[in-house]
């Protein structure tokens, strides 16, 4: 586990130099305990002393002959967007709304039906994301420890772009394992307390970050959820507003894409919807997601197709 | 060997004395430190704190060490996995390492604590520049004077104490400390900072500003109290009543920064990072050492 007792370096001001140094490996390298660190960053220190612990796990490489009786043996470009789910952000007057549905999906069927894919990542940021769940889970808990680890190192927490731009740094160290299909794609809000709004940070495969303006969403409906916030969207809206018109894109796209998943009002499963403010995170509790998901459902029932928007402006 | 005890034993006393005490609501840490940005008291994880005494950058590099060792940990397995008790050992271990291998011994005494979900769960740890540890259930006084602030503090321990009662308990402990002379503590001069049993997940909080300034007035005898009557917020539990009669529960004075918790009244400022109008913002690693 990386103590004195692990055969290594005796001396206490061993700190290998080359403890701060990407991808040495623990294996081949003297891991001089955790003394005379260089690094703030937990995912750095990850990478030399512990590989195996970043999400994919182990350090990929392409196989010299793929097996043409193996499908998957050889390395697949990663050919369709981040799958199965829709994740929306759009940013509210004081902050930033973050909502994600509830469903996996594993070819034609329904793996689960309550994930949660929307996560607080430290007092004033969140991220969800998109692709393999477990790989996606790993990032989130990952990147929770990779904040609160430079927070408690360096006695202040990154500013809202540190944050987004070690996010890039993860995805990009996940590219190869996303190359063989362990994909995951994050995005990333926060609220800016320099400036006083909420911002949202998407990513592709091979990192970022890009910051975006007003609203976003990925995923596998994310087409059908941008066309409707397009729609229902206004700069400056109310976090409450913002919080309505993200369930509506939601619903919107578990309309028209298989992979995303309604409210399913039987079993109380509604989507994760959390707000940052200056108040911080917040996740709404269920009664509250359930109250958002059920005035929508009951608009719907009179219009279907949601909420329609004025044909002419003024 | 012997010398190298000594060496280190004399470091650690030449500095000033630190505290750590159970009361009602959790555990208190309490140092004299004159810096505001070195500091001797810190967290380590979700229930976890440390404070130490000692050379500044030994240590600082130390708690490094232990932060990561704990994420490392919470991790790997996961955060209810990461106890005080894995971490006093692991500091043990090192300590005694660099203790027998090292020309130079580490000149510090280190204390590891954990708040439980009630005050029979509470542990703390001190490690010494060797690499003993010793359980310490309810107070512990070490560095400086430590005989002397120890026996002082005795005294006024109690279990079940308030937060008030258990800072005016370490302040008059600390104050005792050296020849019999009283020192008066300034808030600018004090590093004071708690593990509230009540919060969820991260329990570590510093007590800074305003609510500093009122835990000394209550502290001080009745006079000066009247004083601080102007920094308590409107509605607040008026501040010249003594110090037992204020529970832990008291709402932040409203110069307080950081989010409102629903799950516990804040009981003091927000940590040291996400502080909105952070007044802590970067914290410089300096050469100076606040013995």
């Amino acid at each position: 586990m990386g103590s004195y007792f692990d055969g290594s370096q005796p001396g206490p001001f061993g700190g290998d130099p080359r403890a701060s140094g990407r991808g040495q490996g623990a294996s081949g390298g003297t891991p001089s305990g955790f003394l005379g660190l260089q690094t703030s960053s937990f995912t750095d220190f990850l990478a030399s002393h512990s590989p195996g612990l970043l999400p994919g796990g182990v350090v990929p490489t392409a196989p010299a002959d793929p097996d043409p009786r193996a499908p998957g043996s050889g390395l697949q470009p990663v050919r369709d967007l981040p799958h199965a789910t829709t994740i929306v952000a759009a940013i509210c007057d004081g902050g930033v709304v973050l909502a994600g549905d509830r469903r996996a999906t594993a070819g034609n069927m329904i793996a689960k039906r309550d994930v949660e894919k929307v996560f607080r990542s430290d007092e004033f940021s969140g991220m969800g994301y998109a692709g393999t769940g477990s790989v996606g889970i790993e990032f989130v808990r990952l990147f929770q420890v990779e904040l609160e680890h430079y927070e408690k190192m360096e006695g202040r927490s990154l500013s809202l772009e540190g944050k987004a731009n070690r996010l890039a740094f993860m995805v990009r160290g996940n590219l190869g394992a996303a190359m063989q299909g362990l994909v995951v794609v994050p995005l990333f809000v926060g609220y800016d307390e320099d400036g006083g709004q909420g911002r949202i940070f998407s990513y592709d495969v091979a990192g970022g970050p890009y910051e975006e303006q007003r609203f976003y969403s990925i995923g596998s409906g994310s087409l059908f959820a941008r066309g409707a916030l397009k729609k229902l969207y206004a700069d400056g809206m109310q976090a409450a507003d913002a919080v309505l018109a993200c369930v509506q894109a939601l619903y919107d796209a578990a309309d028209d894409d298989s992979a995303t998943g309604g409210p399913d009002l039987p079993r109380r499963i509604f989507p994760v919807v959390a707000t940052i403010t200056a108040d911080g995170f917040r996740k709404l509790p269920e009664a509250e997601a359930a109250q958002v998901a059920e005035q929508v459902i009951r608009e719907r029932l009179a219009n279907p197709d949601g909420p329609q928007a004025a044909l002419r402006n003024g | 060997m012997r010398d190298k005890a000594d060496y280190a034993r004399k470091g650690i006393a030449r500095g000033r004395s630190c505290v750590a005490l159970q009361y009602a609501g959790g555990i208190l840490l309490v140092a004299p430190n004159p810096s505001s940005a070195l500091h001797k008291i810190s967290e380590i994880y979700d229930r976890i704190g440390f404070a130490a005494v000692g050379r500044y950058n030994e240590y600082e590099n130390l708690r490094k060490a232990g932060v990561t060792y704990a994420d490392i940990t919470g991790y790997q397995f996961d955060r209810h996995d990461v106890t005080a008790r894995g971490i006093a050992n692991w500091y043990a271990q090192t300590l005694g390492t660099i203790f027998t291998e090292s020309p130079k011994p580490f000149e510090v005494e280190i204390v590891v604590a954990e708040v439980g979900a009630s005050p029979s769960d509470d542990q703390i740890y001190r490690i010494t520049f060797d690499g003993s540890v010793t359980d310490e259930p309810g107070f512990v006084a070490f560095g400086g004077q430590a005989d002397q602030v120890s026996a002082a503090l005795k005294e006024r321990y109690s279990d079940d104490m308030s937060l008030s009662e258990a800072f005016a308990a370490a302040l008059s402990a600390l104050s005792a400390g050296g020849n019999g002379e009283r020192t008066e503590f300034a808030a600018a001069q004090l590093e004071v900072a708690i593990l509230d049993r009540a919060r969820d997940h991260r329990t570590f909080r510093r007590i800074r500003a305003a609510r500093l300034e009122e835990l000394l007035a209550e502290a001080r005898p009745a006079p000066a109290a009247e004083a601080s009557s102007d920094t308590a917020p409107a509605g607040d539990t008026p501040s010249d009543t003594p110090p037992s009669g204020i529970a832990p529960g008291t709402p932040a004075p409203p110069s307080s920064t950081g989010p409102s918790s629903p799950s516990s009244p804040p009981d003091s400022d927000p940590p040291t990072g996400p502080a909105p109008g952070g007044s802590d913002r970067g914290g410089g690693l300096g050469g100076g050492s606040p013995l």
